[in-house]
C-alpha cells in the first residue's frame, strides 16, 4: 500500500485552480521532497490531503483511505509541521506536548511512553518547563516536531520545516527525519532549499498549479528536457567570473550561462569540445580558466524547466 | 511494561469512535492556562467591570437636587420674600446670585452660571393683596432635560401650594388643605440611583466580558496561525468550540459573583430576593452571549474587527435594553427592537429578583424567552463554526 496516491488531483478556488491535475504516488517509508515557488500549490495539495480542501475532480488517498469520506482516519495517523511556528507561546514546551497529546486522544502509560520518547528525539528535556514562545527558530520547530510526532504517526507532512532557521538547526532537523525515515515513518517534505531537495528519495517539483517534474534527484538531472540532445553542461573556474560570463555569453557555442558560487555553469553545444573552450578563454584573457564537464544540479533543473514552460506560455500567447 | 501493551494501546485509540465532541478537554485545559497566562485578559475581565461599577455606583446621580437659581425680585416685599423661602426650602433650588434686572437674569442663564431663573414682578403684592391673580416668572435652561423636568414641576408645585395657603388665609373656611398626597417609594425607599442603575449594569458587564472573550479566543488563535494546525488533528469542530467557551462560562460566573459582593457589601444594596434563582436565571443568557461572541469570532479576521464587533452588540444593548433610558418612554418601533435584545430581559430579571423580591413565578417568561435565544444563539453559532471550520 502506498503512503500517498493522488490522481488527476485538481482543487479550485473559485475560477483559479490551486492544484491541476496532480499525479503522485508516495511509498512508505520515503522522503518525499515536494518543492515549487510560492503560491504554486504546495499547501493547497497538503490540505486537500488531509481533507481540509475538498478536489474538483480526481482522487486521493493517504495511507489507504479516502481524502473526502475518511478525513478523520487520516488526520489521526498523520502528523503536520507547518512552516510558521504554529504552537503555543504562553504555554511551555511540556504543555503543548501534553495539548497535542490530549487531542490525539493519548492517555495512561502509553502517553508518558510516548512523551518520553518525542522529548529523547528532539532533546528537548532542558526545555520543559520553558514558555514555547521563548525558544530559538530551531528549538520552535524541534518543538513542533515533537507535538507532531506524538500520536506516532506513519506519515508526516512538513511544509517548509526549515525555513528561516539557522544552518546548524537544518542539518540537526534532517538527522531527525532521516533517523525516523529509517523507522519506516514516511515524509512528505516542502522545501526551497535545494540541498534538502538532494537529500529527498524522490522529488516533486510543482509550477503554475502543475506538477513539470517527479522522480529521483538522478533521474531529474538526467531529464532530457533539462540538457537536450546535442547539448552539454560544463564548469568553468576562474577567478573572473564575472567579466568570463559576460565573454562567454558572447560565444556561439554557449546557450546559456549562469554564475554558480565561484565558478560558471553553462549549458553549450556537444560538437564543441571542452579543450577548445578552454583555449578560446585562455586567449580572451582568461588564462587561469579550467572548463570541465559536469551533471546538471538540481537547481539547474528547475530553473530549466521552468524557463521553458515561461517560454512555452509566452509563446502560446 | 510489556512491548506489545503500546501497538495495543494506540490501535485502541485508533479504532475508537470519533464523537463528535472530540478534542474539547484538552482545548478547555489549554484555554485554561491561556487564561492563567494572560494578566491584561484577566486585568481587564475583573478590574475593568469593577471600575464601571464603582464609577456607576458613587458618582451618577440622576435625581436632580440644589439646581442653580438666579433670583430677581422686583417686588422686594414681605410676599415676595416668603416665596422665595419657599423656593429656598424646597432643597430643588439653590440660590446662586440675586440680581436687578430682566437683562442680568437672562445672562445668569445663557452663561450657565444659573439653570434656573425667578422673576418676582413689582406689582406682585399689590395684585395679591387686591385678591387678583399675580404672576411668577419662572425661566428654565432646556439644554439638560432633566433639569427643566425638574424645575418646572417643583416650581408648580410650590405655586400651588403657596395660591392653596393664602386662599385659606383669606377665606378662613378650613383649617387644614384638603388633600394631600403621601408618596411611598417601594423597594428604593430613598430613591438611589445606586440601586436602579447597578442591577441593570451588571447584565451589561457580563454581556461585554462574555462576548468579547470568546471572539477573541478564535481570533487570537486564527492570528497566531494554531487554528490552522488544529485543522489538521483530529479535534471536531464542537470539541474545539466547548473546550473555548466553557472556560469563559466560568469566567463570567465568577465575575458575576464578585460583582454581587461588591454590589452587596460596598453599595449596600442588598439581595431581596432568590441569589439562587438568580444565578440559575444567568445561565441561558450566559448561553447566548457566547454564541453571540462565536458568531463575530467566525467572521472576524483580526482580533481589532473581533473588538469592534463586541463593541457593535454593546450599544443597542445599552440604550435600549431599558439599562438607562425605560423602555415605556420608546417609540413603538425602538420597543420591538429592545424585545429582541437578551439584555432586556436579564435586567428585568436582576431588578425584579435584587430590588422587588420576585419569584420564578413573576419572572418564568424572561427566563423562558432567554432559553430560547440561548438554544437559538448556541444551535446557530455552532452550525457556522463547523460550516467555517469543519
Amino acid at each position: 500500500m502506498l503512503a500517498i496516491e493522488t490522481n488527476q488531483l485538481t482543487v479550485r478556488f473559485g475560477e483559479f485552480t490551486a492544484v491541476d491535475q496532480v499525479s503522485i504516488s508516495v511509498e512508505r517509508g520515503e522522503i518525499y521532497g515536494f518543492l515549487g515557488p510560492n503560491g504554486s500549490g504546495k499547501t493547497t495539495l497538503i490540505k486537500s490531503l488531509c481533507g481540509l480542501l475538498q478536489p474538483a475532480s480526481g482522487f486521493g488517498r493517504v495511507l489507504g483511505f479516502d481524502c473526502v469520506k475518511e478525513a478523520d482516519e487520516i488526520r489521526q495517523r498523520v502528523g503536520y509541521m507547518s512552516q510558521n511556528f504554529s504552537l503555543y507561546k504562553d504555554l511551555t514546551v511540556s504543555e503543548n506536548i501534553d495539548f497535542y497529546a490530549g487531542i490525539y486522544g493519548l492517555s495512561g502509560s502509553y502517553l508518558r511512553q510516548r512523551k518520553q520518547a518525542a522529548i529523547e528525539m528532539t532533546h528537548l528535556a532542558p526545555y520543559l518547563n520553558q514558555r514555547a514562545g521563548r525558544l530559538s527558530g530551531g528549538w520552535k520547530q524541534r518543538l513542533a516536531l515533537a507535538c507532531a510526532f506524538i500520536h506516532e504517526p506513519k506519515l508526516m507532512f512538513l511544509d517548509e520545516p526549515t525555513a528561516g532557521i539557522d544552518p546548524v538547526a537544518r542539518r540537526e532537523l534532517w538527522d531527525l527525519l532521516f533517523n525516523l525515515s529509517s523507522r519506516g515513518v514516511t515524509f512528505f517534505v516542502t522545501t526551497h532549499y535545494m540541498d534538502e531537495a538532494e537529500r529527498c528519495g524522490r522529488i516533486g517539483y510543482i509550477y503554475l498549479s502543475k506538477l513539470i517534474a517527479n522522480g529521483t534527484p538522478d533521474e531529474l538531472k538526467r531529464n532530457p528536457d533539462v540538457t537536450p540532445t546535442g547539448s552539454m553542461r560544463v564548469e568553468i573556474e576562474t577567478q573572473l567570473t564575472s567579466r568570463a560570463l559576460t565573454t562567454i555569453k558572447e560565444r556561439q557555442y554557449c546557450r546559456s550561462a549562469t554564475i554558480f558560487g565561484q565558478s560558471i555553469h553553462m549549458l553549450m553545444d556537444e560538437s564543441c569540445p571542452v579543450a577548445e573552450v578552454e583555449a578560446d578563454l585562455h586567449l580572451a584573457g582568461f588564462p587561469d580558466a579550467r572548463v570541465r564537464d559536469i551533471r546538471p544540479t538540481l537547481e539547474d533543473v528547475f530553473v530549466t524547466l521552468t524557463a521553458s514552460l515561461k517560454g512555452e506560455a509566452n509563446g502560446s500567447r | 511494561m510489556d512491548p506489545d501493551e503500546i501497538p495495543d494501546q494506540k490501535r485502541a485509540i485508533l479504532r475508537r469512535r470519533t464523537n463528535p465532541f472530540r478534542g474539547a478537554l484538552p482545548v478547555l485545559r489549554k484555554e485554561a492556562i491561556h487564561i492563567r497566562r494572560d494578566p491584561m485578559a484577566l486585568f481587564v475581565t475583573v478590574l475593568i467591570p469593577l471600575l464601571q461599577m464603582f464609577t456607576i455606583g458613587f458618582a451618577i446621580e440622576t435625581n436632580v437636587r440644589d439646581m442653580r437659581t438666579a433670583v430677581y425680585d422686583a417686588a422686594h416685599t414681605q410676599e415676595s420674600r416668603r416665596l422665595l423661602d419657599r423656593f429656598v426650602n424646597s432643597d430643588d433650588f439653590l440660590i446662586v446670585s440675586n440680581v436687578d434686572s430682566d437683562q442680568q437674569l437672562n445672562e445668569e442663564i445663557v452663561s450657565g452660571r444659573a439653570r434656573v431663573g425667578i422673576k418676582i414682578p413689582p406689582d406682585y403684592s399689590r395684585l395679591l393683596l387686591a385678591g387678583e391673580t399675580a404672576s411668577l416668572l419662572v425661566l428654565v435652561d432646556g439644554s439638560e432635560s432633566s433639569v427643566a423636568n425638574q424645575a418646572l414641576n417643583v416650581a408648580n408645585a410650590i405655586a400651588l401650594r403657596e395660591s392653596l395657603e393664602r386662599l385659606r388665609s383669606v377665606t378662613a373656611v378650613r383649617q387644614l388643605l384638603p388633600l394631600e398626597t403621601r408618596p411611598k417609594v417601594l423597594f428604593n425607599p430613598d430613591s438611589r440611583s445606586a440601586n436602579f442603575l447597578i442591577p441593570g449594569m451588571l447584565a451589561i458587564l457580563i454581556q461585554i466580558m462574555t462576548v468579547m472573550l470568546t471572539a477573541l479566543a478564535i481570533v487570537r488563535e486564527r492570528e497566531q496561525g494554531t487554528l490552522e494546525q488544529l485543522f489538521m488533528t483530529p479535534v471536531r469542530p464542537l470539541g474545539l468550540m466547548v473546550g473555548k467557551i466553557v472556560p469563559y462560562a466560568v469566567v463570567a460566573y465568577a465575575e458575576l459573583s464578585i460583582m454581587l459582593f461588591f454590589m452587596r457589601w460596598v453599595f449596600r444594596i442588598p439581595i431581596s430576593g432568590s441569589l439562587t434563582l438568580l444565578l440559575l436565571l444567568v445561565v441561558p443568557f450566559i448561553v447566548t452571549m457566547l454564541g453571540l461572541g462565536l458568531l463575530i469570532s467566525t467572521r472576524a479576521n483580526s482580533q481589532q474587527e473581533a473588538i469592534q464587533g463586541a463593541f457593535g452588540t454593546m450599544l443597542p444593548s445599552i440604550f435600549l435594553s431599558g439599562y438607562i433610558f425605560p423602555i415605556e418612554t420608546m417609540p413603538q418601533f425602538f420597543r420591538m427592537i429592545s424585545s429582541i435584545i437578551p439584555t432586556t430581559y436579564l435586567i428585568q430579571i436582576f431588578r425584579g429578583i435584587i430590588l422587588r423580591n420576585a419569584g420564578i413565578r413573576d419572572l418564568w417568561s424572561q427566563g423562558l424567552i432567554l432559553s430560547v435565544m440561548g438554544m437559538f444563539f448556541i444551535t446557530v453559532s455552532a452550525l457556522r463554526f463547523k460550516k467555517k471550520i469543519g
